[in-house]
């Protein structure tokens, strides 16, 4: 059982207080969208054995969505920050390149 | 014959006699015995019934990992199956009962599979049972499972009370033998919070047994002044009894601790799970000895090196007069040595190493034993106990050279560290050459949140098995710094192990067929050969294919064994086989203490509405919908359930119905920018209503499918009441603020979800504006409120807002007030409406009249795979809207597809009520034979206004099809035929509602 502290709260949480939301960073597909893009967006999902950022909601507190950028191996969590960005801040970006030196980057 | 010792028994109280009873049988033990101890004191060695061939079963071992002594514990409402005697404590009056045998423990007909085991062999079920197919449901499966499985299932409601403890620590220590203390005792005096706990009733582990000496004095003083100081220390927790039970993600650790199995009569919880959030743990877990594979290593009298030791030192019970020992390592002979010292008979110590052993082994010739090495057991005489062996040597086939007289036989095959809470959380293994087995690869532990180790193994858990190694791997484990200043014993000279897995090493068929590896299952030697054989390569094939390690025992005992048996036959080195996976809990653990406080009342909280004690009290036939209870019926007595729905559509039809509306989810969303919020939550354009009005609303989610509706109110100008189903408030608030807090963030929109904060009655029928009236205080005219509009005032005194909308096809008021005044409402409108004839009305007769006039209903109509232009409800989809949630996704050609099966009315020729679900039959099969379907049945009711079964239903080009016959049939295959029809059966031009 994991714990991952909101960033909206500040409150380390168990699992059990929080709602998983799946792949972070997932824009969304309008009306004006292609088929392929809309299919990336509803239905494709990365699910990588490494570095990966996710969503949480924290359900059972504050209510807040918020991200996680973990190692799906070994359960490292290299922070949480907003939900509310279009991608990883830096200083998740620092913490995980100094953890992870041979790390592909975000794309 | 095995029984008491005059004299010792470090753990007893011979002063506090103890009375119980084993299958009826009046027996006497002491304080501080186990079950298993005042059982071999009482000469019960004979404890149960193995599984498959239901051979005799004796005590095997001292602790948890005793796979056969396994009793039915306790009477009616405390009674238990599956209890270990070596883990039980014993009390006044405890009562044990033997398991898997028929008629008797003695004589079990059951039996009889032993004789047949030649054709019994690994995989035989599978082989077997598997044609003719619908025989194992009907024919093998029941008759398996009476004569197969071990205690029974209890039957009556447990009469013990269980609760969950969450609590915090910098460390947790998980083992209280003399590891554990060391490592509890440096690492305390650092100021760290820590948990020391210890599974059994004593601390110390094996030390004592053992005749360790620690920093110059027994091993008992030491941990006796260890304990005490640690009881001194404010930031030390000591727990006896209580069990490490799986390590989790993060030091998530569970254990469990069982307060009252030993005291039942005492007033506390029975077991208490403790879920821990842990910095930093160590498993101080030690390890588990190893049997040897010799032919009749299961007949009881049997036992291992270790647990003979135990029985006499702790409990002074002499499991035989005459012990032979056989082993491959040195500690065995400290058994052979402490039945000398009991006054007992060691006619023969076989070791298997051609050297023999080292200083023990000296010891125990000079004690006149007979010690012959290089030898092993060719086979073990006796029935339902041991009486004697026959000698063979190791290196060979099995020809024997002598045979021996005894009524024990005490094994050692090396140790094993448990290692599974070690592997629970993703440690990984590595295999130590010279000890023969599996310990903890320091290099790939678990690791937590900060990428770093989380467990650290110390003491015999690591490998370090004597006690000089397993007191400074402790201190290692906690701190190298501090290890020269740490507790130490004095190094040990023992010989290295010679790794045997099978005795004599060359044995031929007859006697591997002998060789039990798993003692409760039934696994032999010959089944995991067999196996590998067969192709069942992979470790985890080999272990469901044979059941080895699958027993309650989980394979503690003998894995090992079964793994080095398997590569063997494979001829691939053991750390290349692998092991199983190690899965918590590392012993089965009580559903009580699972469950924990979650029983009964407050399993799952109950939603009540603020009428629900009206409804109780008037015959309420309750509907669970989510967590709320809602009236299906109010049953009046005497009355049908048909009955009373039908009295309740009539009434409502014909004069006055009230229902209990406030489960109806109810959304507040508020902004300068709620209006585009709205408008891309619903298909329907939402931001042009005017306040003051009502609209019906469809939300889908964003792959296009129809998740909820319900009637959206425009409060103000930035200001939208969204009312939803029951079921769907919380998901569509959640849904809701997803798209606001991580798609949408910057526009102005706040949401309430207001559900308990109101009470809400639908007051309907022809009577709904009279009786509203006599309420007074509002004017409720067709001109002043008109349908689909809400107004704000007052009703006999109370502040309401009423919203005209009708969901039955009748004049219609839904009247919200604050929850607090719901049930005031609620008596005031029973009052006035009594002339009346006012009739509550439930869940069902709401879903008959919306069904009657053609309403879909969200979960009956829907399923997650319908869009709202199945249901023909292209009208409540704006063109309009640039976007919307789901907008998209009705544009992919699946959902184009002209093919869709959309919404019809469907009524039975016969009039008869359609079976819920059924399927519309058409001409043709497809592959498997099945015949090809046109539509299906989504709602169907008995309408009590029209006399007959109506129904509505999802068919292929259905509304182009109106007054066409289907094919239904139905489960016992009869056919009942329905013709197409408009989904609305009554008042079509809407009339009734309109007045």
């Amino acid at each position: 059982m994991l714990t991952l502290t909101c960033p909206c709260c500040n409150i380390a949480c168990d699992e059990t207080e929080l709602h998983p939301g799946g792949q972070a960073h997932v824009s969304r597909a309008g009306p004006d969208s292609g088929d392929d893009a809309f299919e990336q967006y509803l239905f494709l999902r990365k699910n990588p054995r490494g570095v990966h950022f996710e969503r949480w909601r924290h359900a059972m507190g504050c209510g807040k969505w918020f991200h996680a950028a973990r190692c799906t191996v070994t359960l490292e969590v290299f922070g949480t920050y907003s939900a509310q960005t279009l991608e990883p801040p830096q200083d998740i970006l620092d913490a995980i390149a100094a953890r992870r030196p041979d790390w592909q980057g975000f794309a | 014959m095995s029984t008491r010792l005059a004299t010792g028994g470090r753990l007893i109280d011979r002063g506090a006699p103890r009375r119980f009873t084993f299958n009826g049988k009046a027996l006497r033990g002491f304080q501080g015995d186990t079950l298993a101890s005042a059982l071999l004191a009482g000469d019960q060695m004979l404890v149960g019934r193995s599984f498959k061939y239901h051979r005799p079963r004796g005590i095997v071992a001292s602790g948890a990992e005793e796979p056969n002594a396994l009793v039915n514990l306790g009477l009616s409402d405390r009674f238990e199956p599956n209890q270990r005697v070596t883990t039980t404590e014993l009390f006044e009056g405890l009562t044990a009962t033997s398991q898997n045998h028929w008629p008797s423990l003695d004589f079990d007909i059951g039996a009889i599979n032993t004789h047949l085991s030649r054709f019994l062999p690994a995989g035989f079920y599978y082989k077997m049972f598997i044609h003719p197919r619908s025989f194992w449901k009907h024919v093998y499966e029941p008759v398996i499972r009476k004569s197969a499985g071990l205690g029974q299932a209890p039957s009556e409601r447990d009469a013990d009370r269980y609760e969950h403890l969450h609590a915090r620590f910098d460390l947790v220590v998980v083992g209280g033998g003399i590891a554990g203390l060391q490592a509890a005792r440096i690492a305390a005096e650092g100021g760290q919070s820590i948990l020391l706990m210890e599974q059994t009733a004593h601390w110390g582990g094996r030390a004592p047994v053992d005749g360790d000496e620690i920093d110059g004095q027994p091993a008992q003083a030491w941990i006796d002044a260890t304990i005490a100081a640690l009881e001194a220390m404010p930031n030390v927790t000591l727990r006896l009894r209580c069990m490490g039970a799986g390590v989790y993600d993060h030091g998530y650790l569970l254990a469990y601790e069982r307060l009252a199995d030993h005291q039942p009569q005492a007033d506390m919880p029975r077991h208490r799970l403790w879920r821990i959030r842990a910095g930093r743990i160590v498993t101080a877990t030690g390890a588990i000895e190893r049997p040897l594979s010799f032919a009749g290593n299961d007949i009881p009298g049997v036992m291992l090196a270790s647990a003979v030791r135990d029985f006499i030192v702790n409990y002074a019970v002499s499991p035989g007069d005459r012990v032979v020992v056989v082993t491959n390592n040195d500690d065995a002979y400290r058994t052979a040595l402490a039945v000398k010292r009991a006054g007992l008979d060691v006619p023969c110590i076989i070791d298997a190493r051609p050297a023999g052993g080292g200083a023990l082994m000296e010891q125990a010739r000079q004690q006149g034993i007979r010690v012959e090495t290089g030898k092993g057991i060719a086979a073990v005489q006796g029935g339902k106990r041991v009486t004697g062996i026959t000698l063979c040597q190791q290196a060979g086939e099995g020809a024997v050279i002598d045979s021996i007289d005894c009524d024990v036989v005490a094994m050692s095959g090396g140790w094993s560290p448990v290692v599974h809470l070690w592997s629970h959380c993703g440690g990984k293994l590595t295999w130590d050459d010279p000890r023969a087995c599996f310990i903890p690869d320091p290099n790939r532990p678990p690791t937590g949140a900060d990428g770093s180790a989380f467990v650290a193994s110390a003491g015999a858990a690591s490998g370090a098995l004597t006690a000089a190694e397993a007191l400074a791997d402790a201190a290692r484990a906690i701190d190298p710094t501090k290890s020269a200043s740490a507790a130490q014993a004095a190094p040990s000279d023992e010989a290295p192990l010679m790794p045997v897995w099978i005795m004599p090493h060359g044995a031929g068929a007859k006697l591997r067929a002998k060789m039990w590896l798993d003692f409760q299952n039934d696994v032999k030697v010959s089944d995991v050969q067999l196996a590998a054989q067969e192709g069942y390569e992979s470790v985890e094939h080999a272990k469901r294919y044979t059941t080895l390690g699958m027993a309650t025992d989980q394979g503690k005992l003998s894995n090992i064994n079964g793994l080095a048996v398997l590569s063997g036959a494979l001829a691939a080195p053991i750390p290349q086989v692998g092991t199983t996976t190690f899965r918590p809990p590392y012993t089965p653990i009580s559903m009580g203490a699972i469950a924990g406080e979650a029983r009964g009342e407050i399993f799952q909280p109950l939603r009540r509405s603020p009428m629900h004690q009206w409804h109780a009290e008037n015959h309420a036939h309750w509907e669970p919908v989510g967590h709320w209870r809602r009236p299906y019926c109010y049953r009046r007595p005497g009355e049908s359930i048909e009955g009373a729905v039908s009295r309740e559509v009539n009434a409502t039809r014909d004069s006055l119905g009230l229902l209990d509306a406030s489960t109806l989810g109810k959304i507040l969303v508020k902004g300068p920018d709620a209006g585009r919020f709205v408008d891309m939550m619903y298909t329907n354009m939402m931001s042009n209503l005017a306040p003051g009005k009502c609209r019906y609303g469809l939300m889908c989610s964003e792959n296009g499918f129809l998740m909820d509706d319900g009637v959206v109110a425009r409060i103000d100008d930035d200001t939208w009441l969204c009312h939803t189903t029951t079921g769907g408030a919380e998901h569509v608030h959640a849904h809701m603020e997803e798209f606001l807090q991580t798609e949408w963030w910057d526009w102005k929109v706040y949401t309430a979800n207001l559900t308990e904060q109101y009470a809400q009655i639908a007051v309907v029928g022809p009577k709904a504006r009279a009786v509203l009236e006599r309420l007074g205080g509002m004017d409720l005219s067709k001109d002043s409120l008109p349908f689909m509009h809400w107004t704000e005032g007052t009703l006999a005194g109370l502040p309401v807002r009423v919203f005209r909308i009708s969901f039955s096809g009748e004049l219609s008021f839904e009247i919200a007030v604050p929850a607090g005044h719901g049930r005031a409402l609620w008596d005031r409108l029973l009052e006035a409406g009594a002339e009346f004839n006012v009739t509550p009305y439930g869940t069902e007769a709401l879903h008959i009249m919306r069904a009657e006039k053609g309403f879909i209903m969200i979960g009956d109509e829907t399923d997650g795979t319908v869009i709202p232009q199945d249901l023909n409800l292209n009208w409540a989809i704006s063109k309009k809207k640039d976007d919307f949630i789901g907008k998209r996704a009705h544009q992919r050609s699946h959902m184009q597809d002209p093919t869709r099966w959309k919404l019809v009315g469907l009524e039975t020729l016969d009039g008869s009520v359609l079976p819920d679900g059924a399927y519309a039959t058409a001409s043709g099969t497809n592959a498997n034979g099945q015949k090809h379907t046109q539509g299906r049945v989504t709602s169907t009711y008995h309408s009590p206004t029209l006399g007959h079964g109506i129904a509505m239903g999802l068919v292929l080009n259905g509304p182009d099809r109106m007054g066409e016959v289907l094919d239904f049939p139905r489960t016992d295959g009869t056919i009942v035929q329905a013709r197409i029809t408009d989904p609305v059966f009554f008042d079509k031009d809407g009339a009734k509602q309109n007045v």
